[in-house]
């Protein structure tokens, strides 16, 4: 069975990212899963036995300061250099902002099309793709090359699968060219437990409604108890109640996840671009005629400030 | 610094947006076509860099003869000129095959710095900076909330999911911004009316030594099979809070197994 390389997406404290997991199981389909760590010294001992758990058979592994600590482009060459040793069935990596850039790269050095933001994938390498917005559903296939493709988050269901991966140490053999841009620093902002807004499971998001910055821990406090991330309209970064990586909407993170708490939050095109693949959504809102009513499986017309803290004591009660 | 800035014409993403039934395109036609609004993020840095270190600007747009009004709404914000890429072959191109075009074209700009919108609001891809910065052998700084121009010494914040990263790289550089970086400013009169004497080269696809069927349709490297129209999402249960909305809020919550 053909190899199928999954470009592995992890946190700088190795945790494997749930879309890596997603991959694996989507590679499954595909041929015979093997993960590529690109990452700092000892990334691929440290993530092994997790891609172990969803069935990586082997992993390929690029780590050290050539890798790290320049943009992208490194990270190209080494994926490169493998898919034409290895010839896989297909290359699958994450549609985050590093993932997209990585397959461009490979795109452009291989000739080879490309699609992103994919959702589903056939074992022939049909993929899926939601377009505008989650308006059109569109059925799309390489057909110069292998499938490259990149994988949007809560796309499909995690499911386990062991091995035991044997890991391969890849040759590292970059160019000057590929360490134009070097990374000099990096801040870690976000702050808490909660999991990443792309990646979770239930999503609550303030809008111009919640009013300032300090009104938004009503926001945090049930996203906490639901066990989820917390999100911000664009009216609400704009007006300085939340930072900008929290954004969901057109200009923003698409979020797809299987719960959408949208609290004062309207409902414009540019929010709704963002969430509206979300299974199921729920609003607050004082205003009933807000847009946001049209898409939510349950709505509350009312003051966010007296609902929000109850349903936050009542989800206490039954815990 | 010569500095040129990437504009893209797309379907407003407040209105609805379609693909064509014939030939799975996006249907430009029938849209109200606009500058991709990330794009006036990358042309307003540009002017401030062009303010502040001297220099020239121009816009560089590939697409249809519609997409003139783009340039001429690009240019009344201040850049100094603009190059159009139209050919009737390159309808349906790829992002491949796009960033070959383009790449062909800055080949003949000079360009130090290049600037982009991190996305398009219609494709929404993000991969054009990194496929010219791998055409041209350039550095890409992409995804930046902050830029800071010293002499040829490019600095960017650059988003990530974590927080940020400092990047660093010499011009001749490719940099790709998120609307956090500035405000962009709205084109004045004198703007509007010193816009339409500006001047605006268009290339066709033999100025640039590209083969016509290297793009297009025939040239795309993926291709779309089918697409339909996701059904529109119904409204479900509408509450009004007489007391009792968060509790109801829960309940259903629990009903759905979310608590």
């Amino acid at each position: 069975m053909s190899e199928v390389l999954v470009v592995v997406e992890a946190t700088r404290e190795f945790g494997v990212k749930k879309v890596t997991l997603e991959m694996l199981t989507l590679a499954r389909e595909l041929g015979s899963p093997s993960a590529v760590v690109l990452g700092g010294p000892g990334a691929a001992e440290a993530l092994a036995a997790r891609l172990g758990e969803y069935g990586a058979e082997k992993i390929y592994a690029a780590e050290g300061e050539e890798i790290d600590g320049y943009l992208v482009a490194p990270k190209a060459t080494v994926v490169a250099d493998l898919v034409k040793r290895v010839q896989p069935a297909a290359v699958l990596l994450a549609s985050s902002q590093e993932g997209k850039e990585i397959a461009a790269r490979l795109a452009v050095k291989l000739d080879n099309g490309i699609l992103t933001d994919v959702v589903a994938l056939a074992a022939d390498g049909t993929a899926t793709q939601v377009a505008f917005a989650g308006s059109t559903i569109v059925t799309s296939k390489v057909t110069r090359g292998l499938p490259l493709v990149t994988v949007r988050p809560n796309s499909v269901a995690p499911t386990p699968a062991a091995a035991t991966p044997a890991v391969e140490q890849l040759t590292v053999a970059v160019t000057d060219t590929d360490k134009l841009a070097k990374v000099v620093e990096r801040v870690a902002e976000q702050k808490g437990s909660r999991p990443e807004l792309t990646e979770a499971g239930v999503v609550v998001s303030g809008g111009r409604g919640v009013g300032n910055a300090d009104n938004f821990k009503l926001v945090e406090e049930l996203a906490d108890l639901l066990g989820g991330a917390v999100g911000a309209s664009r009216a609400a970064v704009d007006s300085g109640f939340y930072p900008h990586q929290f954004q969901v909407g057109q200009t923003g993170k698409t979020v797809s996840p299987q719960l959408y708490v949208a609290l004062g939050i309207s409902g414009a095109i540019q929010h709704r671009a963002g969430m509206q693949t979300s299974k199921t959504i729920v609003a607050v809102n004082k205003d009933g005629e807000a847009p946001i009513f049209e898409l939510a499986d349950f709505g509350v017309v009312g003051d966010l400030f007296k609902i929000v803290p109850q349903a936050a004591e009542e989800i206490r009660k039954r815990k | 610094m010569n500095i040129v800035v990437l504009v893209k014409q797309v379907p407003d993403s407040g209105a609805d947006r379609n693909l064509r039934t014939d030939d799975n395109t996006v249907d430009r036609g029938s849209a109200n076509n606009v500058i991709n609004e990330m794009d006036e993020y990358a042309i307003e840095e540009a002017l401030k860099i062009k303010e502040a270190h001297g220099g020239e600007v121009t816009i560089l747009t590939m697409g249809p003869d519609r997409a003139t009004e783009s340039i001429r709404k690009a240019l009344s914000m201040g850049p100094d000129k603009a190059v159009h890429v139209v050919d009737d072959a390159l309808h349906g191109s790829c992002a491949v095959a796009t960033s070959k075009v383009l790449a062909a074209a800055l080949g003949q700009l000079n360009a130090d710095l290049v600037l982009c919108g991190a996305e398009s609001t219609d494709g929404r891809v993000q991969v054009l900076p990194h496929m010219l910065a791998e055409r041209l052998g350039v550095a890409a700084l992409t995804g930046a909330r902050k830029l800071t121009v010293d002499g040829a010494t490019l600095t960017a914040e650059r988003q990530t999911e974590e927080g940020y990263e400092v990047v660093t790289a010499s011009t001749p550089a490719i940099v790709s911004v998120w609307d956090t970086i500035n405000e962009p400013r709205y084109p004045s009169f004198k703007g509007i009316m010193a816009a339409k004497k500006k001047p605006v080269q268009t290339l066709a696809l033999t100025d640039l030594g590209v083969a016509a069927g290297e793009v297009g349709l025939d040239g795309a490297t993926s291709a779309v099979v089918e697409h339909t129209k996701r059904p529109p999402r119904s409204a479900g249960v509408k509450v009004t809070d007489e007391g009792s909305g968060g509790v109801q809020l829960v309940e259903f919550l629990a009903t759905e197994k979310f608590v």
